[in-house]
């Protein structure tokens, strides 16, 4: 079983990188990849909360919302299937669980909270964290594998970006075409970065 | 038919173009963008819905825009787009079920699209209905040309096919064409879109970050 | 009433999830009817293009596809361990990748290449008459490929040996190379191999570059250039189902029926 997780979470840093292999989180990816420092605190946020909403909406999916999940309330509800709302209640887990991981942090940690401060809200909208929920739903995983996935995504964000920033560190100081300077250049590079990756691909999990 | 609108309109309608394209300019939505684009048809139902999604969520948002309370305002804003993705999403899976499953997860990521929640907060809360609608419609148009203009290239490329109907024919079926594997793959997706950034800004010069 | 108020705010905020609420819930509840017909009328498609009943390419109307479906196809629930059917479970609501999630339908799998984590206690099969005497059976086969779990049907003749038809209807392989599962060309070359060895072991694969026709590599089908893992994932399945732990006692029986 202890492989099954490991396979799992190799698979969601490597092979299936949120950002590289499905462009999720693609909009903070580009934004926030200039410098080194930053692309380590939004990284790390991002795995925080992915690591606390993904398991969160699994428990919410299987419990409430799936077809047939409610029969632990009442034998009576087994054939209501909410799955219509779970792109609604996915968001607003996500969106309240920031905003609790955001008072929390101001309150008991609040040396991180200055480091990440800006990037909390802005990760409610981030497409990785939605994603992953939605991967989740659509893959069925149980509690065990969604934390490890969730947690693996995170990871595997946190390194493309921290690549990334890294690379585009040095390109300031490279004679780039006028037009390809800044984004057009990101692109390029987070496309070089992808084709690496795909070498993980050939791993037999 | 553009004669009709007064100039702020056809300013919403049309600047979203290519003077500030969401995805080249500024940097909205670039996660969808590239995901949906290996076939045309996928991406043009995604450019499509989000077009819609973002047109209506405009409009709603705008309707509403003097009575809701400042504090929970992207709470209700969210709460709009992500009813439309759904309404949005239940219909494809009606009308277009074979598409809709290819697009999979990236229908309910029109949520967090960041042109949506970025045009409903940044245009829709200060302008009236019917511009506001058409700056939704502006930035969906927007949008769509950059995925379809990667959609066709990945499709000619990749598999040598346009809208699923061959062109180029392929070695495997006793044709010329080796199709190209690397444009259906992801990093095909963004050199595209990097070369046309480029493009764009070869064509329009002041679009040129100084980094 | 003051905007920023308390009162306010909770008012408009449950006004705007009403407003919403109502209309997300009739989007639903009016295309639910109309996503369910769309999802049996897929899989309806997927047995009788796999039973051969239609032809890749060919343009065939909802209608006839149930009518065809209705006449020309039996859905039967089997009992994977013993090979025996089961009729005390409704065919119409029986879904199996629900049935291999449960545990209380399902177990472990034992270890396998195809990677198939969960076995169901019972499976869907469909026998496809012809002028009301047995043509081919198909069964539902899944496991993982490269990128992505492959869920298809296999298409055997009455003998229960010769393969007369494969396809996939869900996969995420990569468009192009291992994608080219999909190709009818690919699918095609299926037709005519012999899905055991003289033993009764499954012995069918996808090798890699070129085999002969059906009557020289009786169990060997071509290779898609460029996706070895893609094909490997094919063996593996394909070989898994086929075998005893899958539709092995199935089989057997069907076999000792048939001749």
């Amino acid at each position: 079983m202890a492989e099954h997780y490991l396979n799992l979470a190799i698979k969601s840093i490597c092979v299936e990188n949120m950002a590289l292999a499905f462009f999720l989180g693609m909009c903070s990816f580009m934004a926030c990849s200039k410098k080194v420092e930053t692309a380590i605190g939004l990284g790390f946020a991002v795995i925080f909360v992915l690591a606390m909403t993904v398991p969160i909406n699994n428990l919410m999916y299987n419990y409430l919302l799936r077809e047939g999940a409610m029969t632990w309330i009442s034998p009576s509800m087994a054939e209501v299937d909410l799955s219509f709302l779970s792109f609604l209640s996915f968001i607003g887990t996500i969106a309240a669980a920031t905003q609790l991981v955001e008072m929390a942090l101001d309150k008991f940690m609040p040396k991180l909270y200055t480091a990440l401060g800006v990037f909390l809200p802005l990760i409610a909208v981030n497409c990785a964290i939605l994603g992953a929920a939605l991967f989740m739903q659509q893959r069925d995983y149980t509690l065990g594998e969604s934390v490890v996935f969730g947690v693996g995504s995170g990871i595997g964000w946190l390194l493309a970006i921290v690549a990334l920033a890294a690379i585009r560190e040095k390109m300031r100081y490279s004679n780039i075409p006028a037009g390809l300077r800044g984004l057009g250049m990101a692109f390029i590079l987070t496309g070089l970065m992808a084709m690496g990756f795909m070498v993980f691909s050939g791993i037999q999990l | 038919m553009a004669l009709a609108f007064s100039k702020k309109e056809r300013e919403a309608l049309l600047d979203p173009l290519f003077n500030n394209n969401p995805i080249a300019l500024q940097m909205l939505g670039i996660c969808s963008a590239l995901a949906v684009t290996t076939k045309l048809d996928k991406a043009i139902v995604m450019a499509v819905s989000l077009t819609l999604v973002c047109a209506f969520s405009n409009l709603a948002v705008s309707l509403i825009r003097d009575y809701v309370p400042t504090n929970i305002r992207i709470i209700i804003q969210l709460t709009i787009i992500a009813s439309l993705v759904i309404i949005t999403d239940q219909i494809l899976k009606a009308f277009v079920p074979a598409i809709s499953k290819q697009l999979s997860v990236f229908v309910g990521l029109i949520i967090t699209n960041c042109i949506v929640m970025g045009r409903a907060e940044g245009f829709a809360m200060q302008n009236p209905p019917w511009v506001s609608f058409l700056d939704g419609i502006g930035n969906g148009l927007g949008y769509s040309i950059i995925l379809i203009l990667a959609g066709f290239f990945r499709e000619l490329l990749g598999s040598g096919k346009v809208w699923n109907y061959p062109v180029l024919k392929l070695v495997t079926e006793g044709g010329w064409y080796n199709p190209n594997g690397l444009m259906v793959m992801a990093p095909g997706a963004l050199f595209l879109v990097g070369l046309f950034i480029w493009a764009l800004r070869t064509w329009k010069p002041d679009q040129v970050e100084d980094e | 009433m003051q905007r920023n108020g308390t009162l306010y705010t909770i008012l408009f905020a449950a006004m705007v999830c009403g407003v919403c609420s109502i209309l997300v819930s009739g989007t639903s509840v009016l295309l639910k009817d109309r996503q369910k017909a769309n999802m049996i009328l897929d899989r309806q498609r997927q047995v009788l293009s796999v039973a051969g009943l239609i032809q890749p390419g060919e343009k065939v109307s909802a209608d006839e596809v149930r009518a065809s479906f209705a006449d020309s196809i039996d859905p039967k629930i089997v009992t994977l361990a013993t090979g025996a059917y089961d009729d005390t479970i409704a065919v119409e609501t029986f879904d199996q990748r629900r049935a291999a999630k449960d545990a209380a339908t399902s177990q472990a799998a034992p270890e396998n290449p195809a990677k198939v984590l969960r076995l169901p206690n019972h499976a869907l099969v469909y026998l496809v008459t012809q002028d009301g005497a047995l043509d081919k059976i198909v069964l539902p086969i899944e496991g993982k490929g490269l990128w992505s779990t492959l869920y298809g049907y296999l298409a055997l003749d009455k003998d229960a040996n010769t393969i007369r038809g494969i396809t996939f209807y869900e996969h995420a392989e990569t468009p192009g190379l291992g994608g080219e599962i999909d190709n009818p060309r690919w699918k095609a070359l299926w037709q005519g191999r012999k899905a055991f060895d003289d033993g009764w072991k499954p012995a069918v694969r996808v090798i890699k570059g070129q085999a002969g026709p059906p009557e020289e590599s009786p169990h060997e089908v071509d290779g898609l250039s460029g996706a070895t893992l893609t094909g490997r994932g094919v063996t593996n399945l394909v070989t898994f189902w086929l075998g005893e732990n899958g539709f092995g006692p199935y089989l057997a029986q069907m076999r000792s029926v048939g001749s």
